[in-house]
């Protein structure tokens, strides 16, 4: 185990799967000689070269692009996004060209890439820098999307993404980049696609929760068991599609009550689905209906006082926890 | 701007030029038969049809290697079996057959054969242009010498994919062909109502740096040979090529086209330039074919294509669980309950 930071983490994962599979390759704007605009990518033109770390033009539709025709052909692409937002600039390559290819042309075609890079709100970023595509992503079957929490998760899942013959929306949150945790040194540590993870262990409330929002909700947790007495269970979902029905489902069958904690936005947001899933699968163990913290109903604000209001907070989510447990 | 050289010909042996004029029949015939089938309801959703621009791809595609990769938008029957696809598996794909050539999941649209390395069939205009930058990015990544075709038409010049593909290309130097296939329409929108400049080779060419080719699509010796120049200048690692070729298709954008933007004339115009009837004069010329042998090879591929009629009519629909089938490598769970 090493101490390190969720960024160096990621870089870690991929600079083992650089050096494991020689068909693995970065691309981006400004990961080569800039040291990545986040320094996740730091040091690895240094080490793998030019030819396997390549910085790219301002062109996300093209080059998401050339690394699904490059990966339809056996190379093992994977492309970061700045921010997760500009995907949006590429979101007919990854939807209509990444997520389809195989059913398309009848399982003849794979597409193993890792489209990755930072989503969510890192602080007055505004509408356009802010995005949460989960529930975006999400919706195409054909997509797996990955979102860690913690360094460990950031290293294991983003090995697993690159292992993967599938193309994998790996969407990382610049907050946590600095975030610093144990994380093991085995070069063939993976975690498992599809697979959640209990963060706490609980009785009383099952929470719902993902990427930064699993951080703030087991703050909540320790506040409501000091505080209030109620003891959650944090489920860190980890992979949003394909969903771990089985977790989610053994702690919803303890606790009897759901709380789903989110930045995406309230309206479609990725926890509609996943409310809609356990109210389809364990209706009757509830004893109160599932409540959600989510962003606004509004763009993404740029000044801090309004941001702050915008987000899921320690607060909020307590106050939700004690509606379902009628306190 | 270059000028197609014209004068160099023959360009291939007896046989392969025999054998082009078979392709192109075939692609016509195909397109004729399916147009039938569309009327009838066989064939379902978007059919574009290839016809009156054969001589593009059968002349191109005729020039590669084995290895290279092919790949063009949703008017895709001529390319796929300019590539060598069996018809039969295209048209049992239009039926939505399950041994069509994508197992009755893409359709007219998206025809795919990776045995022959025909990289589809895609329908978004312009969508597929960064794909063949990275078919071509991968063939260096890996040191070969393997060149990807890419085939669009005129309306895809207005796409941005288009030109962050080919900034990159060039960028890179990457090993592809891009070859418009400038049939004066975008749908219904001529030539001069959808560029600010008749002359493609001015948009796709010099622009980024690479050669822009004009060619006359409609003759298949001057296609063969500027796309054996481009495939040269690719696998000396010189990178990109850009090659406009002008020709003219006969039916309308799609099937359910009813043409009102131009006029009979225009039309009757173009079909005196009939790619397949300029070759067939040519080789006549030559001595390299008579009449007779034209009209029997006419009836062979006649034979051929109702017979690829006839199996696509009685092969097997695909079983409803294979609507699951080929999402994910990985098994796929579906998310519905």
């Amino acid at each position: 185990m090493a101490v390190m930071q969720y960024r160096e983490a990621l870089r870690a994962a991929m600079t083992e799967e650089m050096e494991r599979d020689d068909r693995v390759f970065l691309m981006g704007e400004e990961v080569a000689e800039y040291n990545g605009a986040y320094k996740v990518s730091q040091g690895m033109l240094d080490r793998f070269g030019p030819k396997r770390i390549i910085d790219t033009p301002i062109s996300e539709e093209g080059f998401a692009g050339i690394g699904i025709g490059a990966a339809m052909v056996g190379l093992r692409p994977i492309v970061e996004f700045m921010t997760f937002s500009f995907s949006l600039v590429a979101f007919d390559q990854i939807v209509n060209n990444a997520a389809n290819m195989r059913y398309m042309s009848g399982g003849q075609f794979a597409v193993p890439i890792v489209f990755r890079g930072n989503a969510g709100l890192a602080g007055s970023l505004g509408a356009t820098h802010s995005h949460r595509p989960e529930s975006l992503y999400s919706h195409f079957p054909g997509l797996i999307v990955m979102m860690p929490a913690t360094p460990a998760d950031a290293k294991g899942m983003l090995k697993s993404a690159i292992r993967s013959d599938d193309p994998i929306i790996f969407l990382e949150h610049e907050n946590l980049l600095g975030d610093k945790g144990e994380v093991p040194d085995d070069t063939d540590f993976l975690v498992p696609i599809g697979q959640a993870d209990v963060k706490r262990h609980g009785s009383d409330v099952t929470i719902l929760t993902y990427s930064r929002s699993t951080i703030t909700s087991l703050k909540a947790a320790e506040h409501l068991a000091e505080n209030d007495g109620i003891d959650c269970e944090v489920v860190d979902l980890r992979t949003m599609r394909p969903l771990d029905m089985e977790t989610i489902l053994s702690s919803v069958v303890k606790t009897h009550r759901v709380v789903i904690v989110e930045e995406d936005l309230p309206y479609c947001g990725i926890g509609a689905a996943i409310a809609d899933r356990v109210y389809h699968k364990v209706f009757d163990e509830l004893d109160a209906p599932i409540r959600r913290v989510t962003s606004l109903d509004a763009p993404v604000p740029y000044a801090k006082s309004l941001e702050q209001h915008f987000l899921p907070t320690v607060e909020k989510i307590a106050a939700a926890v004690k509606e379902v447990c009628y306190r | 701007m270059a000028q197609a050289p014209t004068e160099v010909k023959p360009i291939v042996s007896r046989n392969q030029a025999v054998g082009w004029l078979r392709q192109m029949l075939l692609i016509r015939r195909f397109e004729e038969r399916s147009a039938m089938l569309y009327q009838n309801q066989k064939i379902g959703g978007f059919c574009h049809l290839y016809s009156g621009q054969e001589a593009v791809a059968v002349g191109s595609i005729g020039v590669l290697r084995e290895d290279d990769w092919v790949i063009t938008a949703y008017r895709d029957h001529g390319h796929a079996l300019a590539r060598g696809m069996d018809p039969r598996a295209g048209m049992a794909e239009m039926l939505g057959k399950l041994p069509g050539c994508s197992r009755g999941k893409g359709g007219s649209m998206h025809f795919f054969d990776a045995e022959k390395g025909f990289m589809g069939g895609h329908a978004i205009v312009g969508s597929h242009i960064p794909l063949a930058a990275g078919m071509a990015f991968a063939s260096k990544y890996r040191g070969e010498d393997r060149v990807c075709i890419c085939f669009f038409g005129d309306g895809a010049m207005d796409q941005g994919s288009l030109h962050e593909a080919f900034n990159l290309a060039s960028l890179w130097k990457l090993p592809v062909i891009y070859v418009v296939e400038n049939n004066m329409m975008s749908m219904g929108t001529h030539l001069h109502r959808h560029s600010w400049t008749t002359d493609l080779t001015v948009r796709g060419g010099p622009a980024y740096g690479m050669p822009g080719i004009l060619v006359d699509g409609n003759d298949i010796e001057e296609m063969a040979t500027v796309t054996r120049q481009a495939c040269n200048r690719a696998r000396a690692g010189e990178g990109p090529t850009f090659i406009e070729a002008k020709t003219y298709r006969f039916r309308g954008h799609s099937m359910s086209d009813p043409m009102k933007y131009r006029t009979r004339e225009e039309l009757e115009r173009a079909k005196e330039r009939d790619p397949i009837v300029i070759f067939e004069t040519i080789l006549k010329e030559r001595g390299w074919i008579t009449e007779e042998q034209i009209d029997d090879m006419h009836e062979k591929i006649k034979q051929v294509i109702e017979e690829a009629i006839a199996f696509a009519e009685e092969a097997p629909e695909p079983p409803i669980e294979t609507l699951y089938e080929d999402i994910t490598v990985a098994p796929f769970i579906p998310q519905e309950s």
